[in-house]
């Protein structure tokens, strides 16, 4: 049951990154260039996402525990780290570079564009490096 | 290369509604965040099976995403591709490190995180779009690739 219902929220989030254009690196990243062929639809994608997500949040939460689960699973950190800057500021670029990030290049695996598994896989490797990076040298801050 | 794009503020906009609401449903059910990086890390190194077999169908079901519009639509979903195959394995590349160290990207961050009002995620956010903005300035009008 939780195999179905995690693959339906997958299919969701894939159809909505699929018509929203965060699957297209041309639409990413005129959305950036606000100096150039500047194309403002982006803003709407994360509009729409927070404005539900802001709400169905509150909703949810409310409960003691999720309804499949025994609890949220939230993050807790609250301070400004050198990883949590770095690391944001490192991805800012290679988004820049690329044009996809994680969330739109994972659907548009499904479009079979060559592209896009040179992306994932260039990305799964550096996830696997970063990981193996803070596993040998900054064991105290473990993800 | 530049490749123009129509605005679509309709689409996008509905579409951003549908990712919302897969991170409402992921939340009120399972208590996770749906960050696409937290799920990929997940499938690349579970923690246990049960801990993988979920996050793999979410990532099966993302994958389906363009093949349920095409079904509904009759149209693949565009991904138009303007840069070279060198910079999406290094953009790529650093994508991994970046979100891997910085605890997510846009979903995790930019909407889970944002939505909760968690100021870690307020600042990662804000640090990644400008220095997305920055890097596409560069590359665009600096050294106008």
């Amino acid at each position: 049951m939780r195999i179905i219902i995690s693959y339906l929220i997958g299919l969701i989030f894939g159809v909505g990154i699929s018509i929203s254009g965060m699957a297209n690196p041309a639409k990413v990243l005129n959305f950036f260039d606000i100096a150039g062929a500047w194309d403002p639809s982006l803003a709407f994608v994360m509009g729409g996402a927070l404005a539900v997500t802001f709400v169905g949040y509150r909703v949810v939460l409310r409960r003691p525990a999720p309804i499949m689960g025994d609890r949220f699973q939230i993050p807790t950190k609250r301070d400004f780290d050198l990883p949590l800057i770095g690391g944001s500021a490192l991805f800012g670029v290679g988004w820049g570079i690329a044009g996809f990030c994680p969330g739109g290049a994972l659907p548009a695996l499904g479009t079979g564009r060559t592209e896009v598994f040179v992306f994932v896989a260039a990305l799964i490797a550096g996830i696997i490096a970063a990981k193996f990076i803070q596993r040998s040298f900054l064991s105290e801050t473990k993800a | 290369m530049i490749i123009e794009t129509t605005f679509t503020p309709l689409t996008s906009l509905a579409g951003g509604a549908l990712i919302g609401i897969a991170a409402v449903m992921l939340m009120g059910l399972m208590g996770r965040i749906m960050g696409a990086t937290g799920v990929l890390a997940g499938v690349i190194a579970p923690a246990s099976f049960s801990d993988w077999s979920w996050r793999a169908a979410v990532v099966v079901g993302m994958i389906s995403g363009p093949l349920a519009v095409l079904a509904i639509s009759g149209e693949m979903p565009a991904v138009a591709v303007p840069v070279s195959t060198s910079m999406l394995a290094f953009g790529g590349f650093i994508v991994g490190l970046g979100v891997t160290f910085g605890g997510g990207c846009t979903s995790g961050h930019g909407v889970c995180g944002m939505a909760r009002l968690s100021p870690r995620s307020i600042v990662a956010t804000g640090v990644f779009m400008v220095a997305t903005g920055i890097t596409v300035f560069v590359i665009r009008h600096v050294l106008g690739a």
